[in-house]
Order: structure tokens, then sequence, then C-alpha cells
């Protein structure tokens, strides 16, 4: 594979970049959860 | 030995944000997303004119094409809270976290097509048309979430932000339109041209299509998992503003 540092570093910056985020997201939801009751979220 | 500290966490309560059905869209979006990883590197063929630097393509247009969505969901839950009934407070949530994941992604778009400009171009960063408005709805997007973060309340927050977020997104079409519009170092429309023609065939188009769907299935999921946290964040300031003023009354002696 020809350009393959830029190929590959484009996977792994937009894979990365989702792992992160997703990650970050359902830690801060798991963290603010802690201290709700299950009626305090509507999505239950 | 010691015992372990009594836990503040109700035995009743569920931690976290998942739900029955975004566990399965979560496994669903895993999955497409490891078919991306194997037709993008690994089944589709190399480009007769880029060779393998088309690959780029199969994370760079998705990236976009989730951007834009995030955007235009955005301006959308902007207006059902602006001009909604009862000024929905759950629109204004989905506003905000719908912004978040498209700035996110429109980093993303931004690096990529630095990449990707770099193999074919010769050079990261061109002040050409479609680079630059590019970069101007990224910040676009940077103010309205500063516009969120602004003192104030939160139904004054909700209404600045529903503004900026319908304004913003005006500028959506025109990052679009831009290599017709301007003289653009930027390829045109990948897969459909004006004359609804679709330019990718085989493999490619299919790759393609793959990163579509699973990045449409990935916003679908951030979406849902991030309006929740926004809504827990609400609830405990709200909670917080609540416990403050029941101290000071307590301190000055009033009675509510």
């Amino acid at each position: 594979m020809t350009d393959a540092g830029f190929i590959l570093g484009s996977y792994a910056i937009t894979f990365g970049s989702i792992l992160i985020f997703a990650w970050r997201t359902v830690r801060s939801g798991k963290s603010l959860s802690d201290g709700m009751s299950d009626e305090e979220k509507p999505w239950l | 030995m010691t015992s372990d500290p009594p836990s503040t966490v109700s035995t009743t309560s569920r931690r976290g944000t998942a739900t029955a059905a975004t566990r399965v869209l979560g496994v669903l979006t895993i999955v497409m997303i490891g078919w991306l990883g194997v037709f993008g590197l690994l089944l589709s063929p190399a480009d007769r004119d880029q060779g393998d630097a088309v690959r780029i393509m199969y994370v760079h247009v998705p990236s976009v094409w989730l951007a834009y969505l995030a955007f235009i969901v955005t301006a959308l839950a902007s207006a059902v809270h602006l001009f909604g009934k009862g000024h929905s407070m759950q629109a204004d949530r989905v506003a905000g976290a719908s912004a978040e994941i498209g700035v996110v992604f429109m980093a993303v778009t931004l690096v990529t097509g630095m990449l990707w400009g770099r193999i074919t171009w010769g050079v990261y960063w061109q002040w050409d048309a479609r680079l630059t408005t590019t970069a101007l709805l990224f910040i676009s997007y940077i103010g309205y979430l500063a516009v969120r973060g602004l003192e104030g309340s939160r139904s004054q927050r909700a209404r600045r932000s529903a503004i900026v977020g319908l304004l913003a997104v005006l500028e959506v079409p025109l990052v679009h339109w831009s290599v017709r519009l301007w003289r653009s170092l930027h390829q045109e429309a990948t897969v459909l041209g004006t004359d609804l023609d679709v330019s990718l065939d085989g493999l490619m188009l299919f790759s393609l299509f793959v990163g579509v769907v699973a990045f449409t299935l990935l916003f679908l999921w951030l979406l849902l998992h991030r309006s929740r946290v926004l809504t827990m964040i609400d609830l405990s300031a709200e909670t917080g503003l609540d416990a403050a003023l029941a101290q000071r009354r307590a301190e000055g002696g009033v009675t509510a």
C-alpha cells in the first residue's frame, strides 16, 4: 500500500476520536447517574 | 481488615445512560465500523488515478456526512425549541448534544482531508474555497458551543443558542456548493454529480455506503447518550441550586 502512513493515520485518527468521544460520554453518563434515582432518568 | 465505606449509590438505581435499544444500536455500530475497516483498507480496490489514497475517502466522506447531519439536527431541534409550544428544554439539549458530535466529526473531516490533501496535492492546507468554508463552519459551531456555555439561566442559554444554531446551519449548503461556486482544488461531489449520475461503482461505492451507514448509526447512538448526559447535567445544576437556596434559607432562619 502506497502512502500507508497517511492512510492508516487517517483511520487511526477517525476511529481514535470516535473511541475517545464515546468513552467520555459513557463515563460521564455513569458518574452523573450515580447520584440520581431511576425516577429522575426519563429514558428508563 | 478494613470494611468498605457505605455506598452512596441507591441499590435500585441503574448506572449510566444505556437502555436495551442503545445496546443493540451500539453493537450494530461496532459491527458496521468493523466492516468499514475491512472494506476500506482491504477489500476495496485502489483508484486508477489516486491509487491507495482513495481509501481515506471511506472515513472522510462519512465524517463530513455525519457532521452535516448533526448540524441539521441541531437546527431542527433549535427550531422546535424556539418556535414550538412550551419551548421544549429537551429539544435544546438534543440541539446541544448534536452540535458537540458535529464539531468532533468536523474536526475529523478537516484532519483526514489534510492527510488526503498531502498525498494528492502535496500540501496539507490551501486557502481554497472548500477548505476555507469548512474551517469557517467548524469555527462557527465552536462559537455555538461557547454561546451554550455563557452565563445566564437555562432558558436564556437555550434561546441564544437556538438563534445561533439556526444561523450557523446556513453555512452547510455554502460549504457543500463551494466547489461549484468558486474555482476549487477540491474535487466535486464524490457520489452524485449535479446530473444525479453515480460516478463511483462496484466495491468502492459499497465501501462508501458501509461507511455512511456505520456513521449514521454512530450518530444516533452518540446523540441518545450525549443528550441523556446533558439532561443529567441540567438536573444536577437544578438540584445543586435548590440545595444552595435551602442552605441560605437555613442560615438566615427563613422557612420556605
